[in-house]
């Protein structure tokens, strides 16, 4: 064969037809209206109804949130706010003005108002501890301890006694702190023991162990999380020693940490099943002992695998600390109703539910949008 | 190619031998034996110690025990329930009972509507219709990220919002929608009614026995006889033929304003409305994303090789595509399933009286802490480990055989 | 018009109408101009290879001509009727033609046999007997009638693709398309699916196929199409095509392809 390179083979003009466009009307915006909206008789249908439900939804929507809303409300000569024209726009405009009103109470509860900076730089901690824990050039041993410091930090700003800062015990505690504390710690200290139970589940020469591990795993998701918290809050003052008493914070904090930890466990079990045994085997030639083994090769793969999961999981793990309304503690849900329980408020709940819905969902919104991220990185990273 | 004669690996002449176990930290088998001895031992020092405090503070608090007081009379007023109950007469075990009936009532309710919402959105999902499969995503993803006590709380504010009686809002002056509940007709059943219902099942039944008469039919000759006309004939036309040549009975009680509420017609409480509202929408979500992607994990070449062989759409998607979508779906939905009978435990934020608000009640009046929630967590762990069961089941019966 | 149409000894009837006319096909996917003014006329019994560099449009025109890509200008005739949207006309042409994947696509719920047998139940109405008769005859044609009742998983890529020709032949096509069907087979198993196709070929199937397999196209094709950038830029018999190739692209395709031959 001669030297025919794709740089010098020649134009042959019999064989190039003449660069034709598409058919009119193919491309485009109308196009592609043509295309996604409009393809068929059905599809037209379904355009032309979901677009007027829409339309009617959205406009209402729109005039009773944000047109004919109501943003302050004047102060009656008793100091308390007089929510009078709210009540004569009920139904016709939402009423903001309990939002300057009472968010302070909502997000940080019956904490006392001149240190209410220390909740507020708790919360913009954790969320710090989240997006450094996020990226991916954190994910080294170090990250334990930035988790073990930042936590201390939360403990000693919320408590205070130290540093010229007044002691504020637990039962003030209140609001959005509250919730990212029972996230944040109930992830922290399950993670190591569901790594455990998951490790003790596989375990085939420890039946014994293995036993334990399901039973525990099967039992608590089995049951919601309510009848846990339950339990807690009922059946812990029982199993102390007379005398010990159990804060409330706690004894919720336990709830969420068994909670958690045998969802994790599943998690992390589905991680070291995904693991090609191959690891294992070429881990075991070499003469490593079991957690040698463990430590080094098996676990710091499969935890990679399973972060997607894990974020969801705490997603959850998040959604689920409104829960703790039941046993009497007051997060950032909680908080809210008993703003609503002030006489002025007690008829806009709307307004203070549809506010929180948008905290919560910025929150699970940002993570989970993380958590799909990732997965497309990580399977673009796996794909050899 | 292996002969006719036996394989001798399969003869059993000859069996592995045993090894002694060597009392020696050498021994694999002493260390895991040592090694369970020791944490099973460590649990179960930790479990008799908690025990023993209990009990100590039990006594000191002169907490009786066992459940004895199942047999004690409840006093705990039930706003609605499926059986019979006189709160001065009735016992803490029919209450906790018609607890139980309460929580399978809305969970089923639940599971029905919710599967049907959730298979059309996810199939929404996938629509080639961009408004389509926006809406639906923007549905899917709200929803999911805000909690379910948040979503109970809130859609029970707007039915408290709804005026009193006396200014209801009325569909077709039938259907009432008032801050007490949602008031509809109520149909007084009749022996014809009765029959009718008979007439539906029989009916259903022999739709099953047409559909395999096609079945055979198909296979002898290739020709397969209708069978949507006849069924329609069996299941709708044959009862109303049965309850119109009886008398057509159709006595409807309409609820009717009297005073300050109404009469007549059955209830449709807040609470329960509310639950149901919630636990559906909220669980529809993660059923359609079920859904979606068990459409999408079978792949386009199945489509292809479909059309390619001459079927046509319906066919290739009843015969080809579903099966292996549905062996993709139902495991995680049955999961689902399993968190709507979790998630109705949130029944007691919202004031529905489900097994979980009863038991805790049954606990705060009786004292007995141990043994109220011991009954929830058997209620509970019963239903889970039935669903549980089955999924096992459904798993091994249908699963794809490979080399 | 083609530029072979010579009477082979296996094509005495070449006064039917031909199996297969394009005429004109334009494609575009968005503003990607994928066919452009193919034309291609296939006689009944004639077997035709075509090849060409990937992205060239080969499997899109033979993907084409069974209406599993639309075309948007010029004209498909099979066996005479024409392809449009008419979803009538479009199911009777899928009976005729039958079509191999490159990725086997059997049904993997279903038995093998169920697999053959499936369409000519649901499209052809047989009575299943006879529908399971054919289907074995077929299965003994391409060497595994004993596997009849396993599953496809329990099978190997060279034995899935012969019976993916089995299923396809069950209906009594009388054109039959592959794309690219050893393309992802292991060496050691392409040798099987290809005398598979070679006794097709025998038997006076009109075949259309796409692949790389050049020692089967001299073996067996009447015609070579060599497609380039969605065009058809020179076409003959293999042995005039493979040993003087006339155009530049061609002859660059081949260099590359045929390393040592």
């Amino acid at each position: 064969m001669s030297q025919t390179t794709i740089d010098t083979v020649a134009v042959d003009p019999r064989y190039t037809v003449a660069r034709e466009s598409p058919p009119a009307g193919s491309t485009g915006p109308w196009g592609w209206a043509r295309a996604n909206l409009f393809g068929s008789w059905w599809s037209t249908a379904v355009t032309l109804l979901l677009g007027y439900v829409i339309l009617r939804i959205g406009f209402s929507f729109i005039s009773w949130a944000v047109i004919h809303a109501i943003w302050t409300v004047p102060t009656s000569p008793q100091g308390t706010p007089d929510t009078a024209i709210c009540q004569n726009a009920k139904g016709i405009g939402a009423c903001w003005a309990i939002i300057p009103d009472k968010y302070r109470l909502i997000l940080f509860g019956r904490y006392p108002y001149q240190e209410q900076w220390r909740p507020a730089i708790c919360c913009l901690l954790f969320i710090g501890l989240y997006v450094v824990s996020a990226m991916r050039r954190f994910w080294r041993k170090e990250l334990a301890l930035i988790w073990i410091g930042t936590l201390i930090l939360v403990g000693v700003l919320m408590w205070g006694g130290v540093l010229g800062m007044p002691l504020v015990t637990e039962d003030q505690w209140g609001g959005l702190p509250i919730t990212l504390m029972l996230a944040t710690i109930g992830l922290a200290c399950a993670f190591p023991l569901s790594v455990l139970v998951a490790l003790g589940r596989r375990s085939t020469n420890l039946p014994a162990v293995k036993m334990l591990c399901v039973v525990y795993v099967e039992l608590i998701r089995g049951v919601p999380l309510v009848a846990l918290l339950f339990m807690a809050s009922v059946m812990f003052p029982l199993f102390m020693p007379a005398g010990v008493n159990i804060d409330k914070l706690l004894r919720a904090q336990v709830a969420f940490i068994l909670f958690t930890g045998a969802y994790l466990a599943e998690v992390v079990r589905g991680g070291l099943q995904a693991l090609p045994k191959g690891q294992a085997e070429a881990a075991d030639a070499l003469g490593l002992s079991y957690w040698k083994k463990t430590g080094f090769i098996i676990l710091p793969q499969a935890l990679r695998l399973v972060i997607p999961p894990l974020v969801n999981t705490f997603i959850g793990s998040f959604k689920d600390t409104s829960l703790v309304l039941i046993v009497g503690l007051f997060d950032l849900l909680n908080m809210g109703t008993v703003a609503l329980s002030d006489p002025p408020w007690q008829s806009f709940a709307t307004e203070v539910y549809l506010a929180l819905a948008v905290i919560y969902f910025v929150f699970c919104f940002a993570m989970s949008k993380y958590s799909r991220g990732l997965e497309r990185e990580l399977g673009r990273a796996n794909r050899r | 190619m292996s002969g006719t004669t036996a394989d001798p690996r399969m003869l059993g002449k000859r069996s592995a031998p045993k090894k002694a176990l060597r009392i020696s930290w050498s021994d694999p088998r002493f260390r895991a034996i040592f090694w369970q001895v020791v944490i099973v031992g460590f649990v179960a020092l930790v479990v008799w110690y908690l025990v023993g405090n209990t009990n100590r503070n039990l006594a000191a608090r002169h907490i009786a025990t066992g459940f004895a007081f199942l047999g004690r009379v409840a006093g705990i007023p039930i706003g609605e329930s499926l059986i019979s109950y006189d709160p001065s007469v009735d016992t803490f075990g029919r209450a906790l009972v018609i607890g139980i009936l309460n929580t399978l009532k809305v969970a089923l309710l639940a599971v029905v509507l919710a599967t049907i919402l959730g298979t059309l959105v996810g199939i929404g999902r996938l629509s080639k219709n961009w408004l389509m499969s926006k809406i639906t995503g923007f549905y899917v993803e709200t929803l999911r990220d805000v909690p379910l006590v948040l979503q109970l709380l809130f859609w029970y504010a707007l039915i408290e919002s709804l005026p009193a009686p006396r200014q209801a809002l009325t569909i077709g002056h039938v259907i009432f929608l008032c801050n007490r509940g949602i008031r509809v007709p109520d149909l007084v059943w009749q022996p014809a009614h009765t029959w009718a219902f008979l007439a539906f099942l029989v009916g259903a039944a022999c739709t099953f026995l047409w559909n395999r008469h096609a079945n055979q039919r198909q296979a002898a000759t290739g020709q397969r006889p209708a069978v949507w006309p006849v069924a329609l004939a069996l299941v709708v036309a044959f009862p109303l033929v049965v309850w119109a040549v009886l008398g057509a009975p159709a006595d409807v009680e309409l609820p009717v304003l009297r005073g300050f509420n109404f009469q007549g017609g059955s209830t449709i409480s807040p609470e329960f409305f509310t639950l149901l509202i919630g636990l559906v929408l909220y669980t529809a979500t993660y059923i359609a994303e079920i859904v979606r992607s068990g459409i999408q994990a079978v792949s386009l070449g199945q489509w292809e090789a479909g059309d390619a062989l001459g079927l046509h759409r319906g066919a290739v998607l009843r015969r080809i595509v579903l099966p292996q979508a549905l062996r993709v779906i139902v495991p995680p939905m049955t999961s689902q399933y399993l968190n709507i009978a979790k998630n109705s435990s949130l029944a007691i934020y919202i004031g529905y009286q489900d097994v979980m608000s009863i038991a805790n009640t049954t606990l705060n009046q009786t004292g007995q802490a141990i043994e109220g929630i011991a009954y929830i967590m058997a209620v509970y762990l019963t239903i889970s480990l039935s669903i549980s069961l089955f999924m096992n089941w459904y798993n091994a019966h249908i699963a794809l055989v490979e080399r | 018009m083609s530029q072979a149409a010579q009477k082979l000894p296996h094509m005495a009837n070449t006064q039917a109408p031909p199996a297969i006319v394009l005429d004109k096909v334009n494609k575009w996917y968005g503003t990607m101009h994928v066919l452009r003014d193919v034309s291609l006329t296939i006689a009944e019994k004639e077997r035709v290879v075509v090849c060409g560099p990937s992205g060239s449009g080969k499997s899109t025109m033979i993907r084409c001509i069974n209406r599993l890509e639309t075309h948007q200008e010029g004209h498909i005739l099979v066996d005479g009727t024409e392809l449009t949207d008419d979803t009538r006309a479009l199911d009777t042409i899928r009976r005729e033609v039958g079509m191999v994947f490159q990725s086997f696509n059997l049904f993997p719920h279903l038995t093998i046999l169920e697999n053959c047998t499936l369409a000519p139940i649901w499209v052809r109405k047989m009575p299943k007997a006879e529908a399971e008769e054919l289907a074995m005859s077929y299965l003994t044609r391409v060497k595994i009638p004993e596997q009849a009742k396993k599953y496809p998983g329990q099978l190997s890529g060279g034995q899935q693709q012969r019976v993916a020709i089995a299923r396809a032949l069950c209906m009594k096509p009388k054109i039959m398309l592959f794309d690219e069907p050893t393309s992802a087979l292991d060496p050691e198993m392409i040798k099987e699916v290809l005398d598979t196709m070679i006794g097709l070929a025998e038997s006076g199937m009109t075949m259309v196929c796409v692949t790389h397999e050049m020692g089967f196209a001299r073996q067996v094709a009447d015609r070579v199409v060599f497609m380039d950038r969605g065009e058809i830029v020179e076409s003959g018999t293999p042995t005039r095509m493979f040993e003087d190739p006339q155009t530049d692209r061609l002859k660059l395709f081949l260099s590359q392809i045929l390393r040592g031959h």
